[in-house]
């Protein structure tokens, strides 16, 4: 049987994914599993989702040519510009898609985790646009980190709860937005931020998030004449923009399709969030996937500057094309994401998300030759970001 | 026979099953308790295993575990603990916990260290049926483990059954939907669920978890079931309490209306 990137009838990619969930969680899983693929292949669905990607989220988002930073390094960048999407990044393209879903299953209300918040705003800024009551769990410390977020959220009328466990992190927001449900189970859906948690999610979050690819293909024959580039670049945290990015050329072998993970201070400092390179295979929120433990079993906390990318685990779906060698992993360390989101913006006039720049930081590295095609997938906006610029980039 | 079913065929009155935190209050009580638990009178122990991202249990639980693994508890330390437990504890003990810990212990390895030191089934909630059946049902058999499914109000009658069909000992029946410790009491709506379950003549015993918390909710769930467990409110106990023997005994009299 050939090689496949997607995911099998029974919830996995490769020996990665399933469907780990505790009892109570067991019929609003298998209502979404049995109705999802019908749902969102419905013509009217697809219609009122992508509508609503063209006039709410001002889709498709253009991909630029980066010329200075082409010519610097040497090779043909290209930008796609999620930073570009309404709400300031890519997440918006599958809270719009969920949302629609949770419609159709009858739910009148929403869960959901957020880390750095823009998942957190995308979430509130879809069930505001719906009219659905919405409830965001964001890690204590988070929302302390993050107050702009958490304003904006209150704003669009969501109830930001902080989640004091754990580590009052993302993995923290996450278990408890899993209880949150749980508790809840009759008339909320979760609507998860990335490709991880349960089957059907990592796969109904990538499929929304694979307008991305969807478009690529399309501006790249305009612009060069052919559909694939050499190289697609993204940032992997959980890794929903990297699925979205990388979905419609898991198949083509002509595109290599390339991780960037945050290093934090170094994969070997004890500060990262670097999983391929330090995980093992384990269970988190509901799929099994390359996971960073302890020995035991006990989940630890990463690091990265990066909110976005602090997260344990990673998406069953990228711990699968890392096994198979199908995607190429670089660690990428806060430094070298702060030069290359400084690079950017003076050579480009974008200010890129500290995510991104991750994706960015693959560049120097990558040694393409000038007559190849380098996708970056500019994930989103840099406003988020900018307290941490200042201080970290002496703009004082 | 397994300890888990003798003692459903020779029970009197009720079945409690009482679940406590491994290593908690502080690390070296796990024994202790055991013991305070058989001697008031616990029918069945629940030890649970702690976790750092436990998404079934509430706040209390949730704390506990995180007391013990800050004071150093891990899977291989709580074997290490038990090697005695058959030496001094009779009643079944159940182990529960979250599958990676297992997984990361290795499975196999895991189930014979649970045979070893006499431990008689696993409560494991995010180990889904499907998964038990092809990859784990096998090895707990050949080790002589109960694996105990949860049932919850949710969960379909076809379902129900199905669960009812791979289940060994018993069926552990959340009482409401929530995690452990979020609600407390019984109510008639519960009641009639409790009820609408019992009518539908299962193999298996049940006995009923979540929201008990005292003698009322214990004699409540037990009126239609075997028995009823208690989790949260006595992982509350252990935190409180300054003289953890004579606490837990009168605790667990308490319950069960000994004098």
């Amino acid at each position: 049987m050939a090689l496949t990137y997607q995911v099998d009838d029974k919830g996995y990619y490769g020996e990665f994914g399933g469907a780990f969930i505790p009892e109570m969680l067991y019929p609003n899983v298998e209502e979404l599993r049995t109705h999802y693929l019908d749902i969102i292949k419905d013509p009217s669905f697809q219609k009122e989702f992508h509508d609503l990607l063209r006039d709410f989220v001002g889709r498709p988002t253009p991909l630029f040519e980066a010329k200075r930073l082409s010519e610097k390094y040497q090779t043909q960048v290209y930008l796609k510009r999620e930073d570009l999407c309404h709400t300031g990044a890519h997440k918006v393209n599958n809270t719009i898609g969920q949302i629609l879903v949770a419609k159709k299953l009858g739910k009148n209300k929403i869960v959901a985790e957020t880390g750095a918040g823009q998942h957190g705003v995308a979430t509130a800024t879809v069930c505001a646009l719906m009219g659905l009551e919405c409830i965001v769990y964001m890690g204590a410390i988070d929302i302390e980190r993050q107050a702009p977020n958490v304003a904006r959220m209150r704003m669009l009328g969501a109830q930001v709860v902080a989640a004091e466990s754990g580590s009052k992190t993302l993995k923290d927001a996450t278990n408890e937005a899993m209880r949150h449900w749980i508790n809840h189970p009759v008339d909320t859906h979760y609507i998860i931020g990335s490709v991880v948690g349960p089957h059907p999610y990592p796969d109904m979050v990538a499929r929304f998030q694979s307008v991305i690819s969807e478009e690529i293909k399309a501006q790249l024959t305009e612009k060069v004449g052919r559909n694939y580039p050499d190289y697609v670049l993204a940032c992997v945290g959980g890794g929903s923009n990297a699925a979205g990015a990388f979905y419609h050329y898991l198949d083509e072998a002509r595109t290599q399709l390339v991780a960037a993970e945050a290093a934090g201070q170094g994969i070997t400092s004890g500060h990262s969030a670097a999983t391929t390179f330090l995980g093992k295979s384990g269970v988190l929120h509901g799929s099994k996937s390359l996971l960073m433990q302890t020995e035991d079993g006990q989940v630890i906390e990463p690091y990265s500057i990066s909110a976005g990318l602090d997260y344990p685990g990673i998406g069953p779906m990228h711990a699968h094309l890392f096994k198979t060698g199908r995607a190429h992993f670089y660690d990428i360390t806060d430094e070298e994401a702060l030069a290359s989101a400084l690079e950017l913006s003076q050579l480009e006039g974008i200010i890129p998300a500290l995510e991104s720049a991750h994706a960015l930081a693959v560049l120097p590295k990558l040694q393409a030759k000038s007559t190849e095609i380098v996708v970056i997938n500019l994930s989103g906006r840099g406003d988020k970001d900018l307290a941490t610029y200042q201080q970290r980039l002496n703009l004082v | 026979m397994n300890r888990i079913s003798a003692v459903f065929e020779s029970a009197k009155g009720p079945i409690l099953n009482v679940y406590a935190t491994a290593g908690f209050p502080h690390l070296g009580d796990t024994m202790t308790v055991l013991e305070a638990l058989q001697e008031g009178g616990a029918d069945i122990i629940e030890i649970g295993m702690p976790y750092s991202d436990p998404v079934a249990d509430g706040e209390t639980i949730q704390q506990s575990n995180q007391v013990s693994l800050d004071q150093g508890m891990t899977v291989a330390h709580l074997f290490e603990q038990l090697k005695d437990l058959r030496v001094k504890v009779q009643v079944p003990v159940l182990l529960m916990g979250y599958i990676n810990p297992v997984l990361q212990f290795g499975v196999e390895r895991f189930c014979q260290k649970c045979q070893e030191v006499g431990v008689d089934g696993l409560i494991l909630p995010d180990l889904p049926m499907a998964e038990y059946e092809s990859e784990y049902q096998e090895i707990f058999e050949r080790y002589g483990l109960y694996n105990i499914f949860l049932i919850t109000p949710q969960t379909a009658d076809e379902r129900i059954r199905r669960i009812d069909s791979v289940s060994q000992g018993f069926i552990y029946m959340v009482s409401s939907a929530s995690t452990t410790g979020a609600k407390t009491g019984i109510s008639s709506e519960q009641e009639l669920y409790f009820e609408r379950i019992n009518q539908m003549n299962l193999k298996n015993p049940r006995l009923i978890g979540f929201g008990i918390s005292d003698r009322e909710s214990f004699l409540k769930a037990s009126a239609s079931a075997s028995g009823a467990i208690i989790g949260s409110a006595f992982v509350k106990l252990l935190a409180h309490s300054s003289h953890l023997r004579e606490d837990i005994v009168t605790f667990v009299r308490g319950i069960k209306g000994l004098k």
